[in-house]
């Protein structure tokens, strides 16, 4: 499978969404799964989606951004993390 | 391995059992202590609560006790660091996720971030150590800086 590129929002753009970027990152390298993450403001999405397969949010989106999109805290809180990898590898592998 | 979280939260900046009812509070004073510590500009309370009215922080965890991790731009930043306070009664926070959904929150890590790694290594730490009932436990029984150190060393 070739690399999948993966946004990666949060409010600011730098804190929280680097966290969950190097957990996602890591977690689907091990599924064996390459991930290009990208990163951005949650308000700025709309203008970051070329060539964007899956958007990860720790923060509301945009409605109608015509890509998949997971928003979850569980990179943060360690709640549902299991499940929220399995969507994303699940997405990553449509 | 990266550094245990106690090496960036500055022990003039951790204020355990606050009583106050509001989330503006909590916030003003652990700026003010960031403030008078010297990691962080004049500017620097009033643009968390802006941040943390546009795009909230309120992290639900699914136990007892919530946290809230604010933080803003690193233009109002001198030097990476981070304040804690632990309350008496939880206060409102908005859900990052969700900012139309409140979280009783009951400790926050006021965040002074301008240093790309430090501020991965930072969160990193917050995470790991809100991810652990018994940490979270331990800092919200603790009435010493000696109990929080033991906690997050």
């Amino acid at each position: 499978m070739s690399k999948k590129t993966v946004l990666f929002a949060c409010g600011t753009g730098i804190a929280t969404s680097t966290v969950v970027a190097n957990a996602v990152t890591e977690a689907m390298k091990e599924r064996g799964i390459t991930i290009d993450p990208r990163q951005c403001k949650a308000t700025e999405v709309r203008s970051e989606l070329n060539g964007v397969d899956l958007i990860v949010s720790t923060t509301q989106l945009p409605s109608d951004l015509g890509v998949p999109s997971i928003v979850t805290l569980a990179f943060l809180t360690g709640m549902g993390k299991a499940e929220a990898l399995d969507k994303i590898e699940a997405e990553l592998r449509k | 391995m990266a550094e245990a979280l106690m090496n960036h939260i500055d022990p003039e900046a951790i204020v355990l059992g606050v009583d106050t009812d509001s989330r503006e509070a909590v916030i003003r004073l652990l700026a003010g202590k960031l403030k008078a510590a010297g990691y962080v500009k004049d500017s620097f309370a009033d643009a968390v609560l802006a941040r943390e009215a546009a795009m909230p922080t309120g992290l639900p965890l699914g136990h007892a006790v919530n946290v809230a991790v604010p933080h803003t731009d690193p233009e109002h930043v001198v030097k990476p660091g981070i304040a804690l306070a632990t309350l008496k009664n939880p206060v409102t926070f908005a859900n990052m996720e969700d900012p139309d959904e409140a979280v009783e929150v009951g400790l926050v890590f006021l965040m002074a971030l301008n240093d790309k790694d430090r501020q991965i290594e930072m969160l990193q730490e917050i995470m790991a150590t809100i991810q652990s009932e018994e940490a979270i436990s331990g800092l919200m029984e603790a009435s010493s800086l000696d109990d929080v150190a033991a906690v997050l060393k």
